[in-house]
């Protein structure tokens, strides 16, 4: 007789414990780019919000962005490194295939041998990384998750395209997610649209730059149409997480949309119709749009500058290239 | 409902003046969204789906740049009105 397997089951609920954050060295102001796109300071503002972007250093990679936001967020957490069981670490431009750099951040700060994989979700992959970190935990496959967005996009950047490379930032953002006694992290509505896989994304592979057919990859988006898409689309998935999470829009202390420019925020608010007690991460200006890294750093800017924040509910949206999106309501810690 | 061509200009020009502040007077069928009213791409796509809402139309992506002045935005909505 075949014997029954054993199936776990895990803790009833979970919550983030805390934020890490690292941005690139260098503030970057719009004057430096305005040159290869023929604009100017007060265009580059007034299409996105943008003051200055942080970019990182020749000699600093998405893995040491990440490695520094994953430090402070489990010194934080009052968890110790060695109890962490999976590293999540969402990014599109660690230009190293393999190995993952998840498997590399667990190392180094101290969470060998803990599971580590990097997802593929953009802008929407923090909220990927958080759904899937609070699936593990709750069915038992996991203890503590660290979770990663962290990018260096200032190396797939084309100076002379004026479609999204001026907006673009080098950080990482990291949380640590363990068991909780009260829900704190509500129900993902997550999806995907491939069939707008041109609408954001590289403008060619690796195979066709190494055989001359095209220049070094680098980013590129149809911003109309990714405007729309952003908006009046993601606004519906939001209101989704709301529902799901049973809360209403006036039960928010936060709302951190991914940070991909400060008019799809605005709109994005108008459209959601948030009291003004809300408050929203705006951490475009000075940071720039670091794709996955970019909700963990409004985050953890947010609960810097406004820590009465703390227990509060926070409605997070990440939205980007496949196209993919992911919202949930969390709890701040 | 259909909406005449005058309506059309007219809420058109409410909603050009609720995005970007320019006065409804200057929203003339003649005039291009770019060169003469200094719309750009995300306040444009903004009016878009506003107009959408408005006159019940659907406007694709793809025809939006098609609608380089006032007039073309009336003509389209005034002809793919269900």
């Amino acid at each position: 007789m075949t014997p029954t397997l054993i199936q776990p089951t895990g803790v009833a609920h979970t919550r983030i414990y805390s934020y890490g954050a690292a941005r690139g060295e260098i503030a970057v102001p719009n004057d430096d780019l305005v040159g290869p796109i023929d604009s100017s300071d007060e265009w580059i503002r007034q299409r996105t919000g943008i003051i200055t972007r942080m970019r990182a250093v020749a000699e600093t990679d998405a893995i040491d962005l990440a490695t520094d936001a994953a430090r402070e967020a489990i010194a934080k957490s009052g968890v110790d490194a060695s109890a962490i069981d999976v590293v999540i670490v969402a990014t599109v431009s660690n230009p190293k295939q393999t190995p993952s750099v998840a498997a590399i951040v667990a190392d180094r700060v101290g969470s060998n041998p803990a599971a580590a994989f990097d997802l593929n979700a953009a802008c929407a992959g923090f909220a990927y990384g958080v759904a899937q970190a609070d699936a593990l935990i709750r069915a038992g496959a996991s203890s503590y998750a660290l979770v990663i967005g962290t990018e260096k996009l200032s190396d797939v950047v084309d100076p002379t395209d004026r479609s999204i490379s001026f907006l673009l930032g080098d950080g990482a953002g990291a949380v640590v997610i363990g068991p909780s006694d009260t829900p704190g992290i509500g129900p993902t509505v997550w999806g995907s649209d491939g069939s707008k896989a041109d609408a954001v994304g590289m403008n060619a592979t690796l195979t066709q730059f190494r055989d001359g057919q095209a220049p070094w990859p680098t980013l590129r988006q149809e911003g109309p149409t990714v405007f729309r898409w952003a908006v009046w689309e993601m606004v519906k998935v939001a209101r989704q997480a709301l529902e799901a999470a049973g809360v209403e829009a006036s039960d928010l202390a936060a709302f951190v949309p991914h940070q991909a420019n400060m008019r799809i925020i605005d709109e994005f608010a108008k459209q959601l119709k948030l009291p003004d007690t809300v408050v929203i991460g705006r951490d475009i200006e000075t940071t720039g749009n670091t794709s996955a890294a970019s909700i963990p750093l409004a985050t953890h800017r947010l609960l810097q500058e406004h820590p009465e924040l703390s227990g509060g509910l926070a409605l997070q949206i990440g939205f980007g290239a496949g196209l993919v999106f992911g919202a949930q309501v969390v709890v701040l810690p | 409902m259909a909406f005449t061509s005058e309506e059309v200009l007219a809420g058109l020009a409410e909603l050009v003046t609720d995005e970007t502040g320019i006065s409804a007077d200057e929203v003339a069928l003649e005039k291009s969204f770019t060169d003469d009213l200094d719309i750009d791409s995300i306040s444009m796509m903004t009016i878009v789906v506003n107009a959408e809402e408005k006159f019940g139309v659907t406007i694709p992506d793809d025809e939006v740049k098609n609608l380089k002045t006032v007039g073309d935005a009336v003509t389209f909505i005034t002809s793919n009105q269900a």
